[in-house]
C-alpha cells in the first residue's frame, strides 16, 4: 500500500497581525526524499516549517504530515517528527547528557540510557557529556540539537538551517548521515542558505515573500528560468562591472575572483551583447550554464519587482 | 486532555526543573534570603490608627449607667457596637472568628455599685493579635468612659463626680496579652513572602522558556500542556513549604510566637494558599511575553495585596472600598488564617469563612489560566 506523501499541504496561509507571512503555500514531499527549502531571510521558511509540525496553526488551508492532519492531529505528528529549530533551543543550564535524557523522556522512549549513550558516542561527545550545553561552541550546539531531534527515530525530520556555522568536515558528515537516513526511508525537509547543500537535495522549493516560486529537482529549477550566462575575463573588471550594470536590460553581475559572472533572464539580448562585446573590446566572453545561485538571485529580484 | 497523561514525561519535567533550580544560585539565594531579610526588616512594625472597630456588648445589667457607657463608646471614633449578646460563649466565638475586635462586658450590679461609689468593673476583651489595630482604641477607653458618665454623675449623684475613675476598667488582651508586634508580623511575613516568591518564581519559570527559545523545543515534543504546567509547579510547592518551615521555626524559636493551634491545619492552609499563588503565577506567565512582563505583573498584584490585606495597615482602619478590594486577595484571608491558628488556636470550622474565598480565587484563576494558555507559538 502506498502510504502517500510525507508532507502534503495545500493553500496554507499565515498572518502575524496584518503581516501576510505565508501565502497559499502548497507543498508535496515524497517519502524517503531529501527536500531542500530555500529562500531569502524573512521569506517564511521557519514559519512554514512550524506550520507543518503543529507549532503554529494556519489561518487557512489544510494538509497532512505523515498522513496526520496538521490542524487536528498535532499530538500524533509530534511523536513521529523530529524538529530542529533554527535557534539553539536545548537547555543551556543542563548538561549535554541531561538534555538528551530529558528529550528521551519527553518522547517516552524505552532503553533511554542506552539510546543516549549511543547518541553521545556517534556525536563524539561521550567524554564531554557532563559539560553544560550552554558552554558548547556554536557548531557543537548545532550538532547536539541535531542528535537530540533524531533521538526518538522520527519518520520525518524537519531541519531548520541545521548546518549554519558548522565546519566543512562536520557538514559533510552530516550530509552523509542524512543520505543514509533517506536511504532507509526517512524523509528529510531541510532549510538552508548553502548552494552546495541545495544541490545535494533530491528536490527543492524556493520561497520569497511567503510565496512558493518554484519547486522541483535542481535541473528543473534551473531549466524553469531559462537564464543565459557568461564568464567574463579581462582588464579593469570593477569598472567594467559598473558599466554592465547600467545596461538597458537587467543582468546580474557578480565578481568571482578574477572573473565576472554575467547572468540575465533576457537570453537573446544577452547573447547579442556577448557577440558584440567579443568583437569590440579586449574582454573575453565565455558562455557558462547558470547555477542554482544565479537562478535564486534572479527569482528574488523578480519577486521584489512584483511586490513593489 | 488528561487521557494521554504520561507519568514519565511529567516526572521528567519535574526532574529537569529541579536540576535547573539547583544550578540557579540567584533564585536559590532569593528563596532562602528573602524570608530572613524580611524577618529582620519587618521586626519594626508600622503603626497606624484604625477607627470604628466593630465591637460586641455583653450586657448583664441594663441600667442607665451601663447604657451611657456603651453609648459613649459607640459615639467615639474608635468603637462601633455592632452586636448585643447575652452569652459569654458568643463573645468567645465572635472574637475567635474575628467578627469583632472587642467585647465590652457590663457586669451585673454595675449601676448599683456605681451609684454607691464602689468602682464597679468594666471588662473589655480585645483581639490583640494585631496590637497596632487595638492600641489606640484601648488607650482611649478610660477617657471615653469618664466623659460619658460625667453628665449623669453630676446631678443627684454629684458627689461621685470628683472621683477620678468611677469605673474599674479591666482590659483583657486576648491572644497576645503583651501586645507584641512580632506576633502579628511573623504570620504576616509567611503570607507576604509566599505571595512574592511563589508568583514570581512560577511566572518566571514559563516565560524563561519562552524567552530562551526552549519553549519551542518543549512544544515540539509530545508533552501535554497539563504536564508542563503542573510539572513546573511541583518544585515550587516544595520550595514554598521549605520557606514556611523556615519562618515558623524562626517565629517559634527566635520571636517566641506561640503556636496554639494545629500545625497540620497550618500546613494544610499553607498548601491551599501556595496553590492560589502558583496558579496565578502560571497564568501570569501564559499572558506575559517575557520575563520582565511577568515580573511587572507580579508586582502589580503584590503591592496592593500587601497594602490592602491588613499586613501593612490594620484591615479595619481602611475605608470601606479598600476593604472590599482587599477581600479579593488570598493574602488577606491567609493572614487571618495564620493568626487564627498560631495565636487563637482556631479550628477548621472557624477557619472556613476565610478558606473558601481562597478556594474561590483558585477556581477563577485556573479557569482564566486555561483560557489563555498558549499551546502554539502564535
Ligand atoms: N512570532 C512572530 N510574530 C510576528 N512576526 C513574525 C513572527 N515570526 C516570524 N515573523 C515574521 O515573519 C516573517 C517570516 O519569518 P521566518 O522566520 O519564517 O523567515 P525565514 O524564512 O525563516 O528567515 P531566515 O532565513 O532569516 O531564518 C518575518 O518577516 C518575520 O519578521
Ligand atoms: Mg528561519
Amino acid at each position: 500500500m502506498d502510504p502517500g506523501p510525507a508532507v502534503d499541504v495545500r493553500g496554507l496561509n499565515k498572518y502575524f497581525g496584518k503581516k501576510h507571512v505565508v501565502r497559499d503555500l502548497s507543498l508535496q514531499v515524497r517519502r524517503g526524499e531529501i527536500f531542500g527549502f530555500l529562500g531569502p531571510n524573512g521569506s517564511g521558511k521557519t514559519t512554514s516549517i512550524r506550520l507543518l509540525c503543529g507549532l503554529l496553526t494556519p489561518d487557512s488551508g489544510s494538509g497532512t504530515c505523515l498522513g496526520f492532519d496538521i490542524a487536528r492531529e498535532t499530538a500524533a505528528i509530534k511523536r513521529e517528527v523530529g524538529y530542529m529549530t533554527q535557534r539553539f533551543s536545548l537547555w543551556e543550564d543542563l548538561t549535554i547528557r541531561e538534555n538528551l535524557e530529558f528529550v528521551s523522556r519527553m518522547y517516552g522512549m524505552k532503553n533511554r540510557s542506552r539510546a543516549v549513550s549511543e547518541a553521545l558516542e556517534n556525536l563524539g561527545l561521550s567524554s564531554r557529556q557532563g559539560q553544560l550545553a550552554g558552554t558548547l561552541s556554536g557548531g557543537w550546539k548545532q550538532r547536539l540539537s541535531l542528535a537530540s531531534c533524531m533521538l526518538h527515530n522520527p519518520h520525518l525530520l524537519l531541519l531548520d538551517e541545521p548546518t549554519a556555522g558548522v565546519d566543512p568536515r562536520a557538514r559533510r558528515d552530516f550530509w552523509d548521515h542524512i543520505n543514509e537516513l533517506a536511504g532507509s526511508g526517512i524523509t528529510v525537509l531541510v532549510s538552508t542558505h548553502y548552494m552546495d547543500e541545495a544541490e545535494r537535495c533530491h528536490r527543492l522549493a524556493y520561497i520569497a515573500y511567503g510565496r512558493l516560486l518554484v519547486s522541483g529537482t535542481s535541473e528543473e529549477v534551473i531549466g524553469s528560468q531559462a537564464l543565459a550566462g557568461y564568464e567574463v575575463t579581462g582588464p579593469d573588471l570593477p569598472r567594467y562591472a559598473a558599466l554592465l550594470r547600467g545596461l538597458p536590460f537587467p543582468v546580474q553581475v557578480t565578481a568571482f575572483g578574477a572573473t565576472l559572472h554575467v547572468v540575465g533572464s533576457d537570453s537573446t539580448a544577452l547573447n547579442d551583447l556577448a557577440q558584440r562585446m567579443k568583437k569590440e573590446d579586449s574582454h573575453d566572453w565565455k558562455p557558462i550554464s547558470p547555477g542554482l545561485e544565479d537562478v535564486f538571485i534572479s527569482l528574488m529580484e523578480k519577486a521584489e519587482e512584483d511586490i513593489t | 486532555m488528561i487521557s494521554g497523561f504520561s507519568w514519565l514525561r511529567w516526572s521528567g519535567i519535574i526532574f529537569k526543573e529541579f536540576i535547573q533550580l539547583k544550578r540557579d544560585r540567584l533564585t536559590f539565594a532569593m528563596v532562602v534570603g528573602i524570608p530572613i531579610m524580611q524577618l529582620t526588616l519587618f521586626g519594626y512594625a508600622i503603626n497606624s490608627d484604625p477607627k470604628n472597630l466593630p465591637s460586641a456588648a455583653l450586657i448583664a445589667d441594663h441600667g442607665p449607667f451601663g447604657r451611657a457607657v456603651l453609648q459613649g463608646l459607640d459615639n467615639s471614633d474608635y468603637f462601633r457596637i455592632v452586636r448585643e449578646i447575652s452569652d459569654a460563649a458568643d463573645a468567645d466565638r465572635l472574637l475567635a472568628e474575628g467578627d469583632v475586635q472587642f467585647v465590652v462586658t457590663i457586669p451585673g450590679d454595675f449601676d448599683r455599685k456605681l451609684a454607691r461609689g464602689e468602682r464597679p468593673a468594666l471588662f473589655i476583651e480585645a483581639d490583640a493579635t494585631d496590637p497596632s489595630a487595638t492600641g489606640n482604641a484601648l488607650a482611649a477607653v478610660a477617657g471615653i468612659v469618664r466623659a460619658s458618665l460625667a453628665r449623669d454623675l453630676q446631678g443627684t449623684l454629684g458627689r461621685l463626680a470628683p472621683l477620678s475613675d468611677p469605673v474599674d476598667i479591666r482590659v483583657h488582651r486576648r491572644y497576645n496579652p503583651e501586645g507584641v508586634t512580632s506576633f502579628n508580623i511573623v504570620p504576616g511575613l509567611i503570607g507576604t513572602i509566599l505571595t512574592m516568591t511563589m508568583i514570581l518564581l512560577t511566572g518566571l519559570a514559563m516565560t524563561r522558556e519562552r524567552e530562551r527559545g526552549t519553549f519551542e523545543n518543549l512544544l515540539a515534543t509530545p508533552a501535554l500542556p497539563i504536564e508542563v504546567m503542573t510539572g513546573k509547579i511541583v518544585p515550587y510547592i516544595l520550595i514554598g513549604l521549605i520557606q514556611v518551615s523556615l519562618l515558623i521555626a524562626a517565629a517559634y524559636f527566635i520571636f517566641n510566637v506561640p503556636m496554639v493551634g494545629s500545625l497540620a491545619l497550618l500546613y494544610l492552609s499553607v498548601l491551599i494558599f501556595i496553590a492560589a499563588n502558583l496558579t496565578l503565577g502560571i497564568t501570569f506567565s501564559s499572558i506575559a511575553r517575557n520575563q520582565l512582563q511577568a515580573m511587572q505583573m507580579t508586582f502589580f498584584f503584590f503591592l496592593p495585596s500587601i497594602l490592602l490585606s491588613g499586613f501593612m495597615f490594620p484591615f479595619r482602619g481602611m475605608p470601606q472600598w479598600a476593604q472590599w478590594v482587599g477581600s479579593i486577595f488570598p493574602l488577606t484571608h491567609f493572614l487571618r488564617i495564620v493568626r487564627g491558628i498560631m495565636l487563637k488556636g482556631n479550628t477548621f470550622a472557624e477557619l472556613w469563612p476565610n478558606l473558601w474565598p481562597i478556594l474561590a480565587f483558585i477556581s477563577v484563576v485556573i479557569a482564566l489560566g486555561l483560557l489563555v494558555y498558549r499551546k502554539t507559538l502564535d
